[in-house]
């Protein structure tokens, strides 16, 4: 039984404790990346994570990537879209076929 | 020319020509594995994208309606509105084989069925925009997990595919045209032999005629 994690800053994810999912709210980069490391090697499933944070542990983000579990997915924040979420489709896609021929370069 | 010091013998050869037609038959399976590969992972990636489009605009609403919440309310009052959730979701991970890719699936339980749980505080001295906020939040969460099984598939098959597409070019572009070359090479090598030894024996032949019957061939 696996349970779900929420990952960011805490006016973007506190509304995801009201669901029953478990917020892990952060402030800056360094702790995000500790707390990621620390989930994902216990039993979550799946990891969501705001984009703005997302963006500063790029290096965890790829570390989760190869494994079966966990299943770290970005979400968009409470200051908006910046497009990372899509981006790591577009990069699955250009890895796959060698280039980006689901969203033609926009 | 070969690449590097092969022995031009028949056991070579055998072995060489062996290994040509396992390097073939792998070539071909290969090829046909990173065909379905691509044709699956296109149909889920197209998926993936209609899905994150869906959440992302279902997460951006339901986070300016929290932002009205807030706006509203006191934080003391939004926190312990928030501070003891009253429902728990847990997760099923199942493994689902496409082409020897193991992808997870998911499937989530609620602790209690009750839908209204979600709302784990009582509405006297919280906005009415709170609630709406929690329940869009709540509408996409399906729609949620749905994308975290899609996009962790893609990544996977992206991964599997990138390898197999690797191998595929390996042997399509190195392996077996080395392979030939070197079986070319021994071919020749030994029928070269081949052809000097019977020279050779004509020539004995000839001499051992002209010096038992002093007798000449041409």
């Amino acid at each position: 039984m696996y349970k779900i994690a929420v990952l960011g800053d805490r006016d973007s994810i506190y509304g995801f404790a009201a669901l029953g999912l478990e917020v892990f709210p952060v402030s800056d980069s360094e702790e995000g990346a500790r707390t990621l490391r620390q989930l994902s090697e216990q039993d979550y499933a799946v990891i969501y994570i705001t984009e703005a944070l997302a963006e500063k542990v790029p290096g965890e983000l790829e570390r989760c990537r190869e494994g079966l579990l966990p299943a770290v997915i970005p979400i968009p924040g409470v200051h908006g879209n910046t497009g990372l979420g899509i981006n790591m489709v577009k990069h699955s896609v250009e890895q796959a076929v060698g280039s980006d021929i689901i969203f033609n370069g926009n | 020319m070969a690449s590097k010091q092969i022995t031009p013998t028949r056991m070579e050869l055998t072995r060489l020509k062996k290994k040509l037609v396992t390097a073939t038959r792998g070539h071909k399976l290969l090829k046909d594995k990173r065909d379905e590969l691509m044709r699956q992972f296109l149909d889920k990636v197209r998926e993936n994208k209609a899905l994150r489009e869906k959440v992302e605009a279902g997460i951006q609403a339901a986070n300016k309606n929290f932002l009205l919440a807030r706006a509203g309310m006191q934080d003391q009052v939004l926190n312990t509105a928030m501070l003891a959730p009253k429902q728990r979701v847990s997760v099923e991970s199942g493994v689902e084989n496409v082409m020897s890719v193991e992808i997870p699936t998911f499937d989530f339980k609620t602790r209690t069925p009750d839908k209204n749980d979600i709302f784990s505080y009582g509405f006297a001295f919280t906005s009415s925009d709170l609630d709406g906020a929690v329940q869009s939040l709540s509408d996409v969460f399906p729609d949620m997990l749905k994308l975290a099984e899609m996009e962790k598939a893609c990544q996977l098959m992206a991964v599997e595919i990138e390898k197999t597409r690797r191998r595929v070019n390996a042997l399509e572009h190195v392996m077996i045209p080395e392979l030939q070359e070197n079986i070319k090479y021994i071919t020749m090598k030994l029928d070269e032999n081949e052809r000097s030894t019977q020279i050779r024996l004509m020539k004995v032949k000839d001499m051992v005629l002209k010096d038992a019957h002093n007798y000449e061939t041409f």
